[in-house]
């Protein structure tokens, strides 16, 4: 029926519409396979929230009926557990084995927009190398005329230009001169821009020519098309972001705004930020939505979500766009648990054809998923940044991204979502200042003393947060504080109404009022503000325990509302929750058998992707056994975060505050706190003196491994040897120790994470430095003093245990000797050239140790094996950081396993079976080191960790295996050229000689220092002598930069490496040249050049490996 | 420094204490509705529509960005008061000429923060709208002001355009300005059409969108009569948003059914409904109506989907569309009727507001299809 007044309707939707006639366009049927590609190992810019959009997708997806391939080389996502998908391959992610994956699969298309940067180049190389054409592959989510638009800058300003969108004015240049020509008219700061780098990597803002010049060439060189944009710079502008999903049918929504509390100038990674956008009008909005709009359609985005950045001048509104990201992303991710609308799960289907009315929104089930999520809470992200684990970084903050993990919190206002975020960094603070009985010091600043605030509140670093509040402490006033940080004075007065309500607190503390004498109302307020019972219990110089039990006793205790996309406006499905003190209480606990897992926390070095993997697996075992499986966590990033993984959400900070508080609620049956690394570990005493229901291997257990002493009297008991060692807290003792020990020792603070602070100590002079320096730190903690193994073969195992059968899920060997972090250190599974009775060595200690530790659940150790004798180093009765990576080349879950067992299986029931040490396939684990973020840190590895990811190589023999993961990690092995070696005088060795005499039998020529030269020949090694950096030029560093050496074998004295030595680290890592610091890990590569040149490589599903392996 | 306590009083019985704001001790009743939009407070609380309601905004931070002297729908705040979870303590945009706080006392409109309007917007939800009754002052008789509550009037039933409407035609002087001017390149830049706006508690923003389009509007009050409308010899007719039970403003459905297929007429939300009235279809009162600035609506004709902005407790009920009247959009929430048009004749009517302010810009295109219908 054709209504009179619709013929105008008609007219204006042909014209306006954007070309779309067809009204409805059902799910695709032409499409079978589909293949999503990962995002590969975790990297600063880059991390799990692809491994959470990319387990949305394949979910979804095959949901959807379609057959579903995925590669990912990185195996400790959940993506890559072999039930996410049909055939999963954790493969590199090149053009090279995407092909072997085609031609396997035979996918009809490739979703490419859920594995960040990396997936979208891997598209647009796959397209380039014409192998899309060739095997006839759609695109699906992003084309890649819109991906290329989107990503590089000049297409992108031509486009927003044609849509009259401001952009801030600059240029791109291919040169250094044309680049030089451009600053007159952009001025300073100039901010450089390279072209197609993930996270900022190698731009900068330069404030001087000469500053100007050096970034402007290191950008041309990070920039894989040696282009890069340098733009005037708008720092201090307010910087917004908007979530923006389409459909094939042209319907756009907006699902979140989000606001930088850190204006333009921090890398939005880095920046605090608040969601939804806070000081907008709705004019303003509008006016940024409606642009939203125009870009995502002239991008031509066709389906699914992107990330739309702008910045606002605060002075008048002005608006420009600063770029567009057209796929998922870390916002989209932040977005998504911000609101409840799951954009990666949304944007897979609109990719097969949904639009967005044909969608049910995930959370009501009743509404459509075409709407704009409306919140009413306020959410804030804050970035974790681990600068100490790069000393020679400084911790300032720019437009290159330095984080590596982030924590949202939930509040009912800005300042109680604030205050939970920093308490869920687990950096020691406890919330916004006042954490400390320093802050209970009120008396006023002098002049002299604002000075160096001043000048701090003009930086931008990771400790601009706690400025800020010494700042209000001191009474500056809103407009000074703008000035000098420019963060919106709105955010300044919320922090302020933070600031006054402790000092009111304080002040009354210093007239006599105690904790007793705090009425209801003041509590409530404090709490409605964000303040832990800790941060209460420091001003009130009580104990948070006292704080909590009058808190309690004065009926303040938190109540739980939903996140459901719509403002309560309907009623909702998906239990996920957040704390606050407001009246009434949402989440009404069932009575179902239930267990809580306590989650991993923000990312950092040492504790990341891993943990979140085997606090997800524990979701799904716990589901199968019909229990309801409970999560807690604060890591917006994650799978264990998805409202649609966990039975029930609490996202909530992993404090004994908030976590003891949702136990209270909802009365377990049992708490997981194995699972999420030292997190919830911390909490275990605690939680069992509150009576919480802990599950698993008891906190005795995990003190027993900790605790050095009991630890050596038990393995001493057992007849298990392990490194002679000591404690001290005075230098001369540490020497004493150590002569009795006997040097190298391994010296560090008792109780580390991560390895922090550990050193190899070779001599009496820098052990004494080592000592000086620790006990300035902290006199009172003791250092460990190790006997250190050196050139042992080290061996990390995986097992479970039920307390009765403990059976080994894997063991694996490091290819770097002990000394280096194992969370660093290469490893392969099963062992190679090792004896099969020091294996049953092995597995017999495991089996003892795990049940004097009474472990229930999964057990770590690390050995160490030196002249035959097996000897154990550490044992951690917890979830390890190797379990993705042992049940990925295994096929046996073990973190499920795990939790079985610790809700009461037995082993036998479950049938686990016993590690093979023969299996026919070998599997390498590398790391991945963010050393191009922090250009001023050491290359070389050590005792502490400093990797942020993983890849997997898994094949064959351990040649294949190791091609493979060199591949993955970004150092592929060449098969010619020239090899630079310099040895350390330890390592003048046999070994090196035979080393080195294998890569002239494969066709290598060797390039060496004097020294490693004249030793090398002396033993019958043809070299060519180069010089050092210091020695004058042409030196080594030019010849890496001429691309004249393809690989740098370069073993480090022992300990600080020389000043060039590290530029020629650097110089490797900038040029991408294969770099080993250790003879091993130079040994091992030889085996995979070697199949480089003599054998094809193909692409294995895990889902084929295991077949074959009958796993 | 703890503020004067205030007391939200429901007809259900229930009272909620919290702190005052706005006009302290000004008196402040109404039925009690919640907003889901994230921004746009001033646009609502100056909305002609909220007449007779008190207003719960679902966003718990109000205020942020203060008041202007452009984002305004009316000359005041027509709302009869506000329920806020936390009102802003300062005021952050370069726009803005005053707080809320200084606006709300301003206008002599009362209202109460440091609630949990979460908890609010889900008794709604539950009950309906309930009627409402706000108080100021320490040692409040929750008794007597939940008996309060219960003595306002219903909605039901009360034409409440009178109090909104203009008391005499005038016609509509633009002043937007220029970087507002969203859509520029669907300016109306051909000849000026005369168009009659029935002002049944008229947006600005609607007015200021016919003009972008190219409409010279005269606005005349409720009460006009179809002669008294066609003597301005009108090139179309466009039927306001405004307040109250749209069955009771039973002079205005009348002067519609005279104009239908006189004149091309538009209509948005009460507008809508009278237009609907006319033609014979029946309205109803919605449990606790839509309020917000994230409503899809589907256009039943092209399919395409539009996120729009709503403020309506009663809808018509599109089983008593009468043979020439069609619906035309939907509400994909709920499936309620809005937006129909007739088939004889060229009038068409959304029960949404295309006009947005505060909200999405998506359906701005019904004012350019108004002017091709002229």
């Amino acid at each position: 029926m054709l209504l009179y007044v619709w013929q105008s309707f008609e007219n204006y939707f042909a014209t306006e519409t954007h070309g779309k006639t067809s009204y409805t366009m059902p799910k695709r049927t032409d499409l079978h396979t589909i293949l999503v590609i990962g995002s590969g190992p975790i990297v600063i810019g880059q991390a799990c929230e692809f491994d959470y959009s990319g387990t949305q997708a394949c979910k979804v997806l095959r949901e959807e009926g379609y057959r579903v391939v995925l590669i990912n080389s990185n195996p400790a996502t959940i993506m890559t557990d072999p039930n996410v998908a049909d055939a999963t391959y954790v493969e590199p992610i090149t053009t090279q084995f995407i092909e072997e994956v085609i031609k396997k699969e035979k996918p009809d298309a490739i979703l490419p927009t859920m594995g960040g940067q990396v997936a979208l180049n891997a598209a647009v190389q796959l397209h380039e190398a014409g192998i899309l054409a060739k095997y006839n592959v759609e695109l699906i989510g992003s084309k890649i005329e819109s991906i290329h638009k989107a990503e590089d800058r000049e297409l992108f300003l031509h486009a927003m230009l044609k849509i009259g969108m401001e952009m801030p004015k600059g240029a791109f240049v291919q040169d250094l001169e044309a680049g030089m020509e451009m600053i007159d008219e952009i001025g300073f700061p100039a901010i450089i821009r390279p072209s197609f780098t993930l996270g900022g990597t190698g731009g900068g803002i330069a404030y001087n020519l000469e500053e100007y010049r050096e970034m402007l060439r290191n950008g041309l060189v990070a920039s894989p098309v040696q282009r890069v944009l340098v733009e005037e710079s708008i720092i201090g502008w307010k910087e917004y972001e908007l979530e923006v999903m389409r459909d094939t049918n042209d319907n756009v929504v907006i699902v979140c705004s989000i606001e930088n509390v850190d204006p333009m100038g921090v890398h939005t990674g880095d920046s605090i930020t608040v969601a939804p956008a806070q000081t907008l009008t709705d004019r303003e909005y509008q006016h940024m939505r409606d642009a939203s709009l125009k870009i995502i359609r002239e991008i031509g985005v066709e389906t699914g979500g992107s990330n739309i950045q702008f910045a606002v001048n605060p002075a008048n509104g002005r608006m420009v766009v600063i770029e567009m990201n057209p796929r998922v992303s870390r916002s989209s991710a932040l977005a998504s648990k911000a609101t409840g609308f799951p954009i990666a799960k949304m944007a897979a289907k609109l990719a097969v054809g949904y639009t967005l009315d044909e969608i049910l929104n995930d959370i009501t089930k009743k509404t459509p998923a075409c709407f704009e999520p409306s919140i009413d809470y306020v959410v804030v992200k804050i970035p974790r940044w681990d600068f100490e684990k790069f000393h020679e970084s400084d911790n300032s903050l720019g437009i290159q991204m330095k984080s590596v993990g982030e924590a949202m919190a939930f509040g009912r206002n800005f300042k109680e979502a604030l205050q939970k975020a920093l308490r869920s960094l687990e950096q020691k603070r406890f919330g916004f200042g006042f954490d400390h009985p320093s802050y209970n010091d009120i008396t006023p600043l002098e002049e002299a003393e604002l000075v160096p605030l001043r000048s701090n509140l003009r930086k931008r670093t990771s400790a601009s947060i706690f400025d800020l509040c010494d700042a209000l402490r001191a009474g500056m006033s809103t407009e000074e504080i703008h000035s000098l940080t420019k963060y919106d004075p709105w955010f300044i007065v919320q922090c302020k109404q933070i600031v006054d309500e402790a000092l009111e607190l304080v002040r009354a503390t210093h007239n006599g009022l105690t904790l007793s004498d705090v009425s209801t109302s003041q509590m409530r307020r404090l709490k409605r503000y964000g303040f832990s019972d800790y941060q209460i219990a420091t001003i009130l110089c009580a104990s948070e325990s006292a704080v909590r039990a009058q808190r309690q006793h004065l009926g303040v205790i938190p109540v739980y509302k939903t996140v459901d996309t719509c403002a309560a406006e309907f009623e909702s499905e998906t239990p996920y929750h957040y704390s606050c003190y407001d009246t009434e209480n949402e989440a009404i606990p069932s009575d179902k058998k239930k267990v809580i897992i306590l989650g991993s926390g923000p990312n950092r070095i040492g504790q990341g992707i891993e943990f979140d993997y085997c606090c997800v697996q524990g979701v799904f075992a716990l589901q199968a056994l019909g229990y309801e499986a409970i999560m807690i966590n604060c890591n917006p990033e994650t799978v264990s975060t998805d409202y649609d993984t966990t039975s029930r959400l609490y996202f909530e900070p992993l404090t004994f505050e908030d976590v003891m508080n949702v136990i209270e609620l909802e009365k377990p049956d049992g708490v997981v706190i194995t699972f999420g690394g030292q997190t919830p570990l911390k909490l275990a005493q605690r939680l069992l003196e509150a009576n919480a229901p802990l599950i698993g291997t008891s906190p005795e257990g995990i003190d027993l491994a900790e605790d050095r002493q009991r630890f050596g009297d038990l393995l001493a008991r057992l007849e298990i040897p392990c490194p002679p060692w000591g404690t001290s807290v005075t230098e001369n003792d540490a020497v004493d120790i150590a002569d009795r020990v006997g040097y190298p020792v391994l010296v560090r603070p008792s109780y580390v994470l991560g390895g922090r602070a550990m050193q190899i100590c070779y001599r009496e002079d820098s052990l004494r430095e080592y000592m000086r320096t620790a006990i300035a730190q902290d006199p009172s903690r003791p250092v460990l003093i190790d006997h250190f193994l050196e050139n042992a073969l080290e061996f990390d195992v995986d097992a479970v245990s039920d307390g009765e059968t403990v059976i080994i899920g894997g063991i694996m060997q490091h290819i770097e000797e002990a000394g280096v972090h194992s969370g660093d250190s290469s490893c392969v599974l099963p062992p190679y050239n090792i004896a099969p009775s020091i294996v049953e060595t092995m597995r017999q200690y495991a089996r003892s140790m795990a049940r004097e530790l009474n472990v229930i659940g999964l057990l770590n150790i690390q050995f160490a094996v030196q002249n035959e004798v097996v000897y154990v180093l550490e044992v951690n009765p917890r979830a390890s950081r190797t379990v993705p990576f042992v049940s990925k080349a295994t096929g046996v879950q073990l973190a499920q396993i795990a939790t079985r067992v610790m809700v009461g299986e037995k082993l036998a029931d479950i049938k686990m079976p016993e590690f093979n040490a023969s299996m026919s396939r070998t599997a390498i684990k590398e790391s991945v080191f963010p050393f191009a973020k922090f250009p001023h840190a050491s290359v070389f590895l050590g005792p502490e960790m400093r990797s942020t990811g993983e890849v997997m190589g898994m094949d064959s023999s351990f040649g294949r295996a190791i091609v493979k993961s060199h591949i993955s990690s970004g150092n592929a092995l060449p098969l010619t050229g020239n090899v630079f070696i310099s040895l350390s005088s330890h390592d003048k060795t046999t070994r090196a000689v035979k080393t080195a005499r294998g890569y002239v039998e494969l066709g290598f020529s060797i390039l060496a220092t004097s020294g490693t030269s004249a030793f090398l020949s002396q033993h019958g090694v043809e070299t060519t002598s180069v010089l050092k950096h210091y020695e004058g030029r042409p030196s080594i560093i030019d010849q890496i930069a001429n691309g004249d050496v393809q690989i740098v074998i370069n073993t480090p004295i022992g300990e600080n490496a020389r000043h060039d030595e590290a530029v020629m680290g650097r110089t490797a890592m900038k040029y991408k040249v294969p770099f080993f610091t250790t003879l091993a890990a130079a040994e091992a590569s030889l085996h995979g050049i070697k199949a480089l040149r003599n054998e094809s490589f193909t692409a294995i599903s895990l889902q084929d490996h295991y077949a074959s392996s009958g796993a | 420094m703890a503020r004067l306590a205030a007391v939200l009083a429901l007809e259900n019985g229930m009272t909620i204490e919290g702190e005052a704001i706005g006009a302290i001790g000004a008196e402040c009743m109404g039925e009690l509705v919640f907003n889901t939009a994230m921004s746009g407070y001033q646009e609502v609380l100056t909305d002609p529509s909220y007449k007779g309601q008190v207003v719960t905004f679902t966003y718990p931070h109000i205020g942020n960005y203060g008041v202007n002297d452009d984002d305004v729908e009316s000359d005041g705040i027509k709302a009869s008061g506000l329920v806020v979870h936390e009102l802003s303590p300062t005021v952050s945009n370069f726009r803005a000429s005053r707080s809320l706080q200084s606006y709300l006392e301003e206008n002599g409109v009362a209202g109460i923060e440091g609630v949990d309007t979460r908890m609010i917007v889900r008794i709604l939800r539950s009950q309906g709208a309930l009627r409402c009754v706000i108080a100021h002052g320490a040692n409040l008789d929750h008794q007597e002001l939940v008996a309060r509550a219960q003595a306002v009037p219903s909605m039901s039933g009360q034409d409440l355009t009178p109090l909104v409407t203009t008391g005499a035609p005038y016609q509509w002087e633009n002043s937007e300005a220029q970087r507002w001017d969203y859509r520029p390149e669907q300016r109306g830049d051909g000849a000026r059409k005369r168009v009659v706006a029935i002002d049944y508690g008229i947006k600005r923003n609607i007015l200021r969108r016919l003009s972008h389009y190219g409409c010279d509007v005269t606005v005349v009050p409720a009460t006009a009569t179809a002669s008294e409308i066609l003597a301005y010899d009108p090139q179309g007719v466009f039927l306001s948003n405004g307040p109250g039970d749209p069955a009771a403003v039973t002079v205005a459905i009348h002067t519609v059914r005279d104009l239908i297929g006189k004149r091309p007429i538009f209509g948005i939300c009460l507008g809508h409904q009278i237009l609907s009235l006319a033609v014979g279809a029946t309205t109803y009162k919605l449990k606790f109506g839509h309020r917000g600035a994230n409503h899809p609506v589907k256009n039943l004709l092209t399919g395409a989907i539009e996120i729009t902005s709503q403020n309506h407790g009663f809808a018509v009920d599109p089983a008593t569309l009468p043979a020439n009247a069609v619906m035309t959009h939907v509400n994909l929430n709920d499936n309620t009727c809005a937006g129909i048009a007739l088939n004889n004749a060229p009038a068409f009517a959304v029960q949404y507001h295309p006009e947005a302010s505060p909200g999405p810009h998506d359906s701005d295109y019904l004012f350019r299809d108004f002017m091709k219908m002229m």
